[in-house]
């Protein structure tokens, strides 16, 4: 179990990485749409198995179609060319606010205090007991985000169609 | 430890019969479909290749197996070259969580008859073929072809607009049977099949699941006398053999998963469970041929229109209904 773990972990970071550095935005989709599915992989070793479906669902099957229709329909072919000039300002501020995040990352981390014992139990991830969990102790949470994406729903129709007439 | 290892065995034996029957089956499929289209079209259809045109699945194989494997040159070629087999693999891995039969008990052992019984298969069923709109997307984009990258385009949004729809009609049946288990849905359909008391599911789920498989009226991405052949225009030999295939497997898997969902699988009076399921399968199959001899094709907009405006408002209306019909009943 555990080398799969870690071997999965391996495929998340390397994949991560190459959607940043590649030059070209469908290679980046590309390899992000790989990036989930190591993800999945790691939930499923927890027992997750509905939220490991859902990630592929939710994540690489429809966010990021979107993302490569929206480039198809650009037709993003030619990788943008690399500025010439950069301001010396930029690139400090980039290397400060970069540091800055890391050190909060690794701050973050440190609180978090692992619960003894190995893996979750086998059925906490089911699909029973997340919906008893949505449906009782997180409902106002549940609510509140339906309610929040209805908001975004609504702001898209209405930028969309703000040019008609 | 020989526990283990007849174990193994029997799932390898389990895994080639299924893949070879699945690819036989897709392969006959062709076959079937240009006689059946040919009936219908009064025309005798291939006769020449075998006693009734038999052998034209395996001439077609050599043909595709033996021609040139072309890339144009300014194609992307990692991923013109990857993308027939997301859609062919997508399609044969989501026959896994299907049942098709009873257990059987061989010498003591039971050996049920699906590949993997997943507590999320039917989540499972929808993520792969969701992954399935990649090949298409993709090896559209990637031909650096007009024709191929406007019938990519067109198949990412197809594609993604009748999932919606696909997997809100499935809601119903997961409420019914409570569970996302393709066994426990036929297990729970021992009495009457979900047809019954979801006609209306059952239509949305049959409409969007052509619509998923790029069918007439639904063949907008490959629009020949549009887009020449769509997103695999400039595919060739066998990888244009693979998007092919990918598309009569689809068949056969969306086929047996309205047979699953909808008809009760492999469940059925006097005759063997695997036969019934075949019988239902086939006849999902032969329903979506002889749609497409008999209908033409949606425009775009029509078909916008269709997915967002019609199936997806009636699906969640559906859901709404059976919700509170369950909630009397069970008061």
């Amino acid at each position: 179990m555990q080398i799969i773990f870690f071997i999965l972990a391996g495929v998340a970071l390397v994949t991560g990485g190459l959607v940043v550095f590649q030059r070209h935005p469908l290679r980046s989709a590309l390899w992000l749409i790989v990036n989930f599915f190591a993800v999945a992989g790691i939930y499923l070793l927890a027992h997750a198995e509905f939220i490991a479906a859902i990630q592929v669902i939710v994540y690489a099957g429809a966010i990021m179609v979107l993302f490569l229709f929206v480039i198809m329909l650009l037709n993003l072919r030619e990788p943008e060319a690399e500025a010439k000039f950069m301001h010396l300002g930029q690139k400090v501020g980039g290397i400060i606010l970069a540091v800055f995040t890391v050190l909060l990352l690794i701050y973050g981390v440190m609180q978090v205090v692992l619960p003894p014992g190995k893996a979750a139990p086998p059925g906490l991830g089911n699909t029973e007991s997340i919906a008893r969990l949505l449906f009782t102790d997180y409902l106002l949470p549940f609510e509140v985000t339906s309610v929040l994406l209805l908001v975004a729903i609504v702001g898209a129709v209405v930028l969309a169609k703000s040019k008609l007439k | 430890m020989t526990a283990w290892i007849t174990g193994c065995l029997i799932l390898l034996l389990k895994l080639g019969i299924v893949l070879v029957g699945l690819l036989l089956l897709a392969a006959y499929l062709v076959l079937a479909e240009r006689k059946l289209l040919a009936r219908l079209q009064i025309r005798l259809g291939p006769n020449r290749a075998g006693p009734l045109g038999l052998m034209q699945p395996l001439a077609d194989a050599v043909k595709l197996l033996t021609k040139e494997d072309l890339a144009p040159a300014k194609a992307d070629r990692l991923i013109f070259l990857l993308a027939p087999a997301v859609v062919a693999a997508t399609a044969l891995l989501i026959f896994a969580v299907v049942p098709f039969g009873q257990d059987w008990v061989i010498g003591g052992r039971r050996i049920p008859l699906v590949v993997a019984d997943l507590n999320v298969g039917l989540l499972y069923a929808l993520a792969l073929s969701s992954i399935g709109v990649y090949g298409v997307a993709l090896g559209g984009w990637s031909s650096n072809s007009k024709y191929a990258l406007l019938g990519g385009i067109r198949g990412a949004a197809q594609m993604i607009s009748y999932e919606l729809s696909l997997g809100l009609a499935l809601v119903p049946v997961v409420m019914l049977a409570g569970s996302f288990s393709l066994v426990e849905i036929v297990a729970a359909q021992s009495r009457y099949p979900f047809l019954l008391v979801q006609p209306l599911s059952f239509l949305i789920f049959f409409v969007s699941a052509v619509a998923e498989t790029k069918r007439i009226p639904f063949d907008l991405p490959e629009a020949e006398n549009e887009l020449v052949a769509g997103y695999h225009t400039e595919y060739s030999g066998m990888r244009f053999g693979l998007f092919f295939l990918g598309e009569y497997v689809t068949m056969v898997v969306m086929g047996s998963l309205v047979a699953v969902f909808f008809l009760g699988g492999w469940r059925g009076p006097w005759l063997p469970p695997l036969v019934w399921f075949f019988l239902k399968v086939l006849g999902v199959v032969f329903f979506m041929i002889w749609m497409r001899g008999t209908l033409p094709r949606l425009r775009y907009d029509q078909l916008m229109h269709l997915g967002w405006k019609l199936l997806v408002p009636l699906a969640l209306l559906n859901i709404v209904v059976t919700g509170a019909v369950l909630l009397l009943l069970r008061a």
